[in-house]
């Protein structure tokens, strides 16, 4: 087994809003190995972004709380610490690259000052060295002339080029975890393609763990040891990439990969679509969360919910289909550490 | 064959670049420079890119929604361009632009039965009961449910915002949609959704598309035939299934192979660029592709190549296009 950099147990978030509290996220659990890629993959608002603010605790400034569940970072609990302490691992051990760029950018200093700053910030760079690396960080990941970039604005460069940015900024800590929340959607893809090569470079040079959040499943295949399936804040199914690929379980992993239209093969007929739309939060059904919209619904799906059923080595479903299949029932029995 | 409904025709579009306290114009950027191409009626013409390349304001020229600096654009048979303004606004009803943005560009503060109802008001003398009958009537083809037309956008989703934008765009039944990015935004489960409904009611309107978008799978699978821009040129034109099984331009090349495929065990040869992207403002000698293209020689930094038809349906702007005899081979690079 390999070594695990970070487990996530039954991850509870909520917000308090004019319905009450609601949950974001329900009793997530993931683990990502030491220089693995796990993908998060779901529809917009499943809860994905929730997932990764939690992890880094950022959402306790986003008016999220978390309600249950440890994050267990190398043998630390991160949803036990106080925001002091996190102070020091996030950034340093932990970076993430955030799925708005102009936001994550303070607009009254040039790129190169930003990600200078952050280079003597966490690795005790004098002015000179961390203005050399910058540079290179900003050629790294693609950009241009990064000698004139350097020394830019980012109202002047593009979108697409301040997402790179962001990246160079994220990268320049040297992360043990890197967390990217869609880092290429707003990329065209042959910038999307260096980016992802440069992502896989980090991983097999410095053994980097990656969490990528993305909708796009090409992403997904491309970079991924591990995908989790999200939606309306659970994980549905779970497994290595070859697992979800080859062989998709739950019903709305089976949609959401019909869904894609194809680069080969017939083109112009009609798409498969998942009829109906995500529940909004503290609206969810009874039993299982996406009765409404399954089309191999039965009478069970709509009284109970189902918990994890293994099916594979490491591939797990939420889906009353394979009952018969399950050897172990349902989530959170036996590995309830919370405490 | 069908009539040809949009013709451009050497259609230029600079940006002046401004500078120092006289505001003197010191250059130009070359969005769009020197293009050409006709859209067929009742077709879906793709149009794809690396970013910056010009297509939106291509889109945008065509529409009017931006002067030319040079060139003519003639929608069925009519010069855009040169009509006076009356004949302009009477033109707008046949043609539309649904924008990528489903969040940006519906007014806030109108109700949706007002931001769907809007053209009617400008361009028919409807009553305000039958404005009300036609808006219920278009959210129904575009699968919204009517009862919800007293709402505020911010209150659907994102994939239902893009139907209130496409209900807006086909109220007047234009021929002629622009369609920029218009599925970009949305994931995939949505995104089929309103791809779906773009091409239902593509069959039942008898439109016409331009469908700029980066996402290249969604173009081809819309698409009867596709444009590929770089730098401000179309550099290759074909019809959608041979284009993407063997692309003449070695840019086509080079972006297909970038897409990623939705499956861990097959994997492209990619061909990765090298180099910089090029300034539109000062754009390389010859063909503009040449600071990139593993298969550049050096007629292509001297002489520009012209779009010229190299096989049955297939144009390409290149001194060595990829397969043909006498020009570039792929093989070469893996
Ligand atoms: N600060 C907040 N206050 C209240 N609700 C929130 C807040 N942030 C997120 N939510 C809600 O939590 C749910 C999950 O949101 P999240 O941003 O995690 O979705 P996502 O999976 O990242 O979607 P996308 O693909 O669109 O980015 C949504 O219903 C969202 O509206
Ligand atoms: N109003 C403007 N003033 C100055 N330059 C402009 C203006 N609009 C566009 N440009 C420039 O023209 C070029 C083409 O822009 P355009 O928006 O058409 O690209 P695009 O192909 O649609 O890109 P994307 O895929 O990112 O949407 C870019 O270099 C852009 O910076
Ligand atoms: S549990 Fe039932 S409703 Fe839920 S995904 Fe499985 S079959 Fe569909
Ligand atoms: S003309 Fe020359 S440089 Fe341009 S695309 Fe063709 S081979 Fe490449
Ligand atoms: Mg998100
Ligand atoms: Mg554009």
């Amino acid at each position: 087994m390999a070594e695990k950099l970070l487990e996530v147990r039954n991850l509870t978030t909520g917000f308090l809003t004019e319905k009450g509290f609601v949950k974001a996220t329900d009793r997530i659990s993931i683990n990502i190995e030491k220089g693995k890629t796990l993908c998060l993959v779901g529809e917009s608002g499943s809860g994905k972004s929730v997932t990764s603010l939690s992890i880094m605790r950022l959402i306790d400034y986003a008016g999220g709380v978390i309600l249950e569940g440890n994050i267990n970072f190398k043998g630390q609990d991160l949803a036990a610490k106080k925001q002091e302490e996190l102070k020091e691992i996030r950034g340093n051990q932990i970076s993430m690259i955030f799925q708005d760029p102009m936001s994550a950018l303070n607009p009254v200093f040039t790129v190169g000052e930003q990600i200078a700053e952050s280079l003597r910030l966490h690795q005790n760079k004098n002015k000179d060295e961390a203005w050399k690396e910058a540079v290179e960080l900003l050629r790294m990941v693609g950009i241009p002339s990064p000698e004139i970039r350097a020394k830019q604005y980012p109202n002047q460069l593009s979108g697409g080029m301040c997402q790179r940015v962001v990246i160079a900024i994220a990268l320049a800590a040297k992360p043990e975890l890197l967390i990217a929340d869609e880092p290429t959607t707003a990329l065209d893809v042959t910038v999307q393609a260096q980016i992802l090569e440069l992502l896989q470079d980090l991983k097999e040079k410095l053994g980097t763990s990656i969490l990528l959040i993305t909708h796009d499943m090409g992403v997904a295949a491309e970079m991924a040891d591990h995908i989790a399936v999200m939606y309306a804040g659970a994980i549905v199914e779970q497994g290595t990439v070859e697992e979800i690929f080859a062989n998709p379980s739950h019903p709305y992993t089976v949609g959401l990969l019909q869904s894609i239209p194809g680069f080969e093969g017939e083109r112009g007929g009609e798409l498969y679509t998942i009829k109906g739309t995500i529940p909004g939060l503290g609206n969810l059904p009874q039993g299982c969360r996406f009765n409404p919209r399954c089309p191999h619904v039965m009478d069970k799906c709509r009284q109970v919910e189902p918990g994890d059923i293994q099916i594979g080595a490491e591939h797990k479903t939420k889906c009353w289909l394979y009952e018969d299949q399950a050897k172990v029932a349902a989530a959170g029995k036996g590995e309830h550490i919370h405490g | 064959m069908a009539k040809n409904l949009v013709e451009v025709n050497n259609v230029k579009k600079y940006f002046p670049i401004h500078k120092g306290l006289l505001n003197r114009v010191v250059g130009n950027v070359k969005a769009v420079d020197d293009v050409s191409l006709t859209i067929r009626e009742g077709e879906t013409f793709g149009l794809v890119g690396e970013s910056g390349c010009g297509k939106s304001t291509l889109g945008r020229v065509i529409l009017r929604l931006q002067s030319a600096t040079e060139g003519s654009v003639k929608i069925n048979g009519r010069d855009v361009h040169s009509l006076s303004n009356r004949d302009l606004n009477k033109m707008r009803e046949e043609m539309q632009i649904i924008f990528q943005d489903p969040f940006g560009s519906l007014n806030p503060r109108f109700l949706v039965k007002d931001v769907i109802g809007e053209p009617l008001k400008i361009h028919t003398k409807m009553s305000a009961k039958e404005i009300d009958e036609r808006v219920v009537e278009l959210m129904k083809m575009v699968g919204l449910d009517p009862t919800r037309r007293n709402r505020y956008p911010h209150e659907f989703s994102g994939g239902q915002r893009q139907r209130i934008g496409i209900a807006r765009a086909i109220a007047l039944k234009p021929k002629f949609i622009v369609a920029d990015e218009a599925v970009s935004a949305l994931d995939v489960s949505v995104q089929s959704q309103v791809i779906n409904l773009l091409m239902r009611l593509q069959k039942e309107m008898g439109l016409t598309f331009l469908f700029i978008a980066h996402g290249l799978n969604v173009v081809r699978h819309i698409s009867d035939r596709v444009g590929v821009m770089y730098l401000g040129k179309m550099v290759e034109v074909g019809e959608t299934e041979s284009l993407y099984a063997s692309p003449l331009h070695p840019y086509t090349a080079a972006l297909l192979s970038a897409i990623p495929l939705p499956s861990p065990t097959k994997k492209r040869n990619r061909i990765v660029l090298q180099g910089d992207v090029p300034s539109p403002a000062n754009p390389p000698s010859g063909c503009r592709f040449h600071t990139r293209c593993p298969f550049a020689q050096e007629k292509c930094s001297q002489v520009e190549p012209k779009l010229v038809e190299v096989l049955p349906g297939r144009e390409v702007a290149c001194h060595f296009p990829i397969g043909v005899e006498g020009g570039s081979d792929l093989s070469k690079l893996q």
